[in-house]
C-alpha cells in the first residue's frame, strides 16, 4: 500500500519492534452499564498473537470471547462501554484511539470475519460492490481497478466464475459462498491480523472443511496473525497454535493448543472435553456434562467463577474456591501453560479421575497409565 | 413433589426399562415430498418442483432410534415433518403401527398425533413467549383430554420434574429460562402425551457444548425409561453416533447409505459418508498437531429443483464415471444391516474398479443398456432383507 493513501498519524506510539508480537492485549476489561447493573463482559484479559500464528479462543456464549475481539477492532461504542487496559496492534494503542485513526486500521491491517454472512453482507449491494468499497476506502484506485481486485479476491477464495458472480447479490450466493465472499472482503486489503468469529458455525461439515482449509492456506500465504473464536474444540485442535479457554469473562486456561487439549489443568476445560462425543470412541458411554448453567455476568459468582459448577471443589482445602479468585499462574506443565484454578495437583486428578471417564481409550489397559505417545509432550517443544 | 408416581407417565408398566423391541413401529416406503415453485406475476403458475424428499424408505422398531444425518437442504427435516404430518406427502406411505397415516384427514390424525411428537431445533422460537411453562406443557393434555382438568397441574409438575426442571417453576415464562432449560421444556411438552415416537429435529444444535451433553443424556434417559422410539435428525455426526444404533445418511432427498452404527462409522461404503466423516474436526488431532488429511469435496450441494441425472452425488464425487451420470444407483443391501447407493461402493481406497451394479441394472460399464434381459424394476424396500448382495463374491448371500 502506498504511503499517500494510508498515512500513519503522528501521535502514534513508538514504531513497532518487529520481534514483538503483532497483537498485544494487556489487562483488557470491558464493562457495559445497563439498567440492571454493570455487565462485566471481560475482566483482566491478556494475550498475544504473533505474525503467522493462530490463537483459538474457546468458551460458551457469554464468556466474553466475542466482546474481547470486538474491542481489538474498536467496535464498542465508547458512550456505552467502559474499556480499560491496553490493546496494541503493531505497537499502536487501540484503546482510546480516535475514531478517525481506528477507521484507518479497521478493515486494513485488522479485518474480521463474522459468524452470520447473510446478516453481515448488505442485501442491497452486489457482492462485488461491497468488496471493492472495502478496497477503495483504503486505497486510492479507480472503480474499475477496485472491481478487478474484487474479482481477483473472489477467485482466490474459490468462487467459480468470479467475473460473473461479482455482480450477484448476497442472496444469490449459497451459505458457503457467502462465507467465502466475507473472507474475500476481509482479505482484500491483505490484513496482518484476521479475527474470525465463529467462521464456520452456520455451515455444513463439508463446507466447513473447505473454509478452514482456505483460512489456513491464506494464512500461510500472507503470514498474517489469526484469532479464531469458536466453541468447537475440534476446530481449535486442528487450526490453532495457542488456545485460550474463557469462562465468565476471564481467561481460565491459556497455552499451546496441544498442551491445553492433551494436558488440561482446569476443571472447566475437562468439562468441555467430556461434553463432546467423539466420532471415534465408545458410543455407549454416557456424556459427562458440566452441571448447571453459565454464570451471569451481572452478578458473577464470588471467588472462582466456575465454582458453582465445579465437581472438584471439595479437593481444595478451606473455602478457597468460594472466597478467593485464583490467579492465572503456571501449573505443573511449565511456564507456557497457565491456568486459573486452586487445585494443587491437577495433572494427577486429570490422569486418575477425569481421563478414565472421558477417554478410556487413551489409558493403557494394563498399566493404567496414559498412553505414552500422547502423554509425553514436552511443553517447551510446542 | 418428591414422591412422584410415574404410573401415569408409563403407558405400559411392562415396558419400563424397555429394550429395543423387534416390533416395527414405523415403516416409511418410497416417501416423496415435492414443493411447488411458483412463477411471479398475477397468475402464479407452478414452474418447477423442489424435490425435497425423493423416495425415502426405512423402518423403525419400537423403542429404537434411527439417526438421520446430512447437510442442510438434504431433506432430513422435511422427512421428520412428513412423519409428524406437519406436511402432506406427495407420494409414498407412512405406516405407523400398521396404518398408513400419509393421507389421513385432520380429524383422523387427531388420535395418532398424540403418539408422534416432535422436539424442535430452536428452543427460543418454538415456545410461545406469552404462555407460562404450565400452559405450554399442559396444552397437549387439555387438547387430547388426557387427564381431568383438576389433575393437569400435578401432571405438568411431574413432567417438569422428569426433565430435570424445578416443578415449582410452572408459572414462569420461557424468557426466564436459559437455552438448555427451554429445550427441556420442549421435551416435557413432547412427553406429555406419552408418545411412542419422538421426532427430534436437531434437538441440541442451538445449545452450548456443555449444555448439549446434558440434553443428550436427558433424551437417553427418557428413552430408557419410557421406551420411546426416536427419529433423531442432526448434522453433527458425533452426536448421532452417540445416540443412535442405526444411522441413515441423506443427500439431496435420498438416503445414500443406511446401516448400523459400527458399519456406517467404521466401514462407510458410500463416498459421501466417507467425506462427511473425514470433514468433521477432531479434538484428538491436538495430540498430533496440524490438520488431518481429509477428503476435500468441491462446491456445494446442487439445487434440489433440478438435481443431477443418475447419481445425485456425482457432481462432487471424486470417483464419478460415465455410468454415474446415466444410471441412478439403487440402494443395495450389501450386508446384514447395511445398504448403500453407489455404483462403486467400497471402503475408502478400496472401491471396485468396475461398477458393481451393472448386472442388476442390465447395463454395461459405461451405463448403456446392454439390450439383454431387462431386469425387474428395483424398488427400495424399507428395512433389511435376510439375503443380500455380497461385495466380495459378487453374489447374493444370506446370513
Amino acid at each position: 500500500m502506498s504511503t499517500d493513501t494510508f498515512e500513519r498519524a503522528d501521535d502514534m506510539a513508538a514504531p513497532a519492534n518487529p520481534s514483538d508480537p503483532f497483537l498485544v492485549v494487556e489487562q483488557l476489561t470491558v464493562k457495559f452499564p445497563t439498567h440492571d447493573g454493570l455487565v462485566q463482559a471481560v475482566t483482566d484479559l491478556s494475550y498475544t498473537v504473533e505474525r503467522g500464528k493462530t490463537l483459538g479462543i474457546v468458551g460458551e456464549s457469554g464468556s466474553g470471547k466475542s466482546v474481547s475481539s470486538m474491542a481489538v477492532l474498536g467496535l464498542h461504542d465508547p458512550k456505552h462501554t467502559r474499556l480499560s487496559g491496553s490493546i496494541r496492534v503493531d505497537g499502536q494503542e487501540v484503546i482510546g484511539a480516535p475514531e478517525e485513526r481506528m477507521r484507518k486500521i479497521r478493515g486494513n491491517s485488522i479485518a474480521m470475519i463474522f459468524q452470520d454472512a447473510l446478516t453481515a453482507l448488505h442485501p442491497f449491494y452486489t457482492v462485488g460492490d461491497q468488496i471493492s468499497e472495502c478496497y477503495r476506502i483504503h486505497h486510492r484506485v479507480s472503480r474499475g481497478e477496485a472491481k478487478k481486485r474484487a474479482i481477483e479476491m473472489l477467485d482466490r477464495v474459490g468462487i467459480p466464475q468470479a467475473n460473473r458472480r461479482v455482480d450477484d447479490y448476497p442472496h444469490q450466493f449459497s451459505g458457503g459462498m457467502r462465507q467465502r465472499a466475507m473472507i474475500a472482503m476481509a482479505l482484500v486489503n491483505d490484513p496482518q491480523l484476521l479475527i474470525a468469529d465463529e467462521p464456520t458455525t452456520a455451515l455444513d461439515v463439508t463446507v466447513q472443511a473447505q473454509i478452514l482449509d482456505l483460512l489456513q492456506d491464506l494464512q500461510r500465504e500472507f503470514n498474517s496473525a489469526v484469532i479464531i473464536i469458536t466453541h468447537d474444540l475440534g476446530v481449535v485442535a486442528e487450526l490453532s497454535d495457542t488456545t485460550m479457554v474463557m469462562y465468565g469473562g476471564r481467561a481460565v486456561e491459556y497455552g499451546a493448543t496441544r498442551e491445553i487439549l492433551t494436558h488440561p489443568e482446569m476443571p472447566y476445560t475437562w468439562g468441555l472435553l467430556g461434553s463432546i462425543p467423539e466420532v471415534a470412541g465408545d458410543a455407549n458411554t454416557r456424556l459427562i456434562p458440566i452441571p448447571g448453567n453459565p454464570p451471569s455476568l451481572l452478578n458473577p459468582p464470588s471467588g472462582c467463577a466456575f465454582h458453582p459448577r465445579c465437581p472438584h471443589i471439595d479437593k481444595v482445602p478451606g473455602d478457597l474456591c468460594r472466597t478467593t479468585l485464583p490467579d492465572l499462574v503456571p501449573g505443573d506443565r511449565g511456564a507456557n501453560h497457565v491456568k486459573r484454578c486452586h487445585l494443587a495437583n491437577p495433572s494427577e486428578i486429570y490422569a486418575g479421575e477425569v481421563l478414565p471417564e472421558i477417554a478410556p481409550d487413551l489409558i493403557d489397559p494394563e498399566t493404567g497409565e496414559m498412553i505414552p505417545e500422547i502423554a509425553e509432550v514436552d511443553p517447551d517443544e510446542v | 413433589m418428591s414422591t412422584v408416581t410415574n404410573s401415569d407417565i408409563e403407558r405400559a408398566p411392562d415396558r419400563s426399562g424397555a429394550t429395543v423391541g423387534n416390533e416395527t413401529l414405523l415403516e416409511v416406503r418410497d416417501l416423496k415430498k415435492y414443493f411447488p415453485v411458483k412463477s411471479g406475476g398475477v397468475i402464479r403458475r407452478t414452474v418447477a418442483h423442489v424435490q425435497a424428499v425423493d423416495g425415502v424408505s426405512f423402518t423403525l422398531n419400537k423403542g429404537a432410534s434411527l439417526g438421520l444425518v446430512g447437510e442442510s437442504g438434504c431433506g432430513k427435516t422435511t422427512t421428520g415433518r412428513l412423519i409428524t404430518r406437519l406436511y402432506d406427502p406427495t407420494a409414498g406411505e407412512i405406516n405407523f403401527e400398521g396404518t398408513d397415516i400419509g393421507h389421513l384427514t385432520r380429524r383422523q390424525m387427531m388420535p395418532i398425533r398424540s403418539e408422534i411428537q416432535m422436539i424442535f431445533q430452536d428452543p427460543y422460537s418454538s415456545l410461545n413467549p406469552r404462555h407460562t411453562v404450565g400452559t405450554i406443557v399442559g396444552t397437549p393434555l387439555r387438547v387430547h383430554n388426557m387427564v381431568p382438568e383438576k389433575k393437569t397441574l400435578p401432571r405438568v409438575q411431574e413432567l417438569l420434574e422428569v426433565v430435570g426442571l424445578n416443578p415449582e417453576h410452572y408459572n414462569r415464562y420461557p424468557s426466564e429460562f436459559s437455552g438448555g432449560q427451554r429445550q427441556r421444556i420442549g421435551i416435557a411438552r413432547a412427553l406429555a402425551l406419552q408418545p411412542k415416537l419422538l421426532v427430534a429435529d436437531e434437538p441440541v444444535s442451538a445449545l452450548d457444548v456443555s449444555i448439549q451433553a446434558q440434553v443428550v443424556n436427558l433424551l437417553r434417559d427418557v428413552q430408557d425409561e419410557f421406551g420411546v422410539a426416536f427419529l433423531f435428525i442432526a448434522h453433527d455426526l458425533a452426536i448421532v453416533r452417540h445416540f443412535c444404533p442405526e444411522v441413515a445418511v441423506m443427500y439431496l432427498g435420498k438416503i445414500v447409505e443406511i446401516g448400523d452404527r459400527e458399519t456406517i462409522y467404521e466401514h462407510p461404503h458410500h463416498p459421501y459418508t466417507q467425506a462427511l466423516l473425514s470433514a468433521a474436526p477432531d479434538v484428538k488431532q491436538a495430540a498430533i498437531g496440524g490438520r488431518r488429511e481429509r477428503i476435500r469435496l468441491e462446491g456445494d450441494v446442487p439445487s434440489p429443483i433440478n438435481p443431477p441425472s443418475g447419481c445425485r452425488f456425482r457432481t462432487r464425487c471424486w470417483m464419478a464415471q460415465e455410468i454415474c451420470a446415466k444410471q441412478e444407483p439403487p440402494l443395495l443391501q450389501i450386508g446384514k444391516r447395511h445398504k448403500v447407493a453407489c455404483h462403486f461402493a467400497g471402503e475408502i481406497h478400496q472401491a471396485p474398479a468396475r461398477p458393481i451394479t451393472t448386472e442388476m441394472l442390465g447395463v454395461d460399464d459405461q451405463g448403456n443398456p446392454t439390450g439383454g434381459a431387462t431386469p425387474a424394476p428395483m424398488q427400495d424396500q424399507p428395512g433389511f432383507a435376510d439375503s443380500w448382495f455380497d461385495l466380495k463374491s459378487k453374489s447374493v448371500t444370506s446370513a
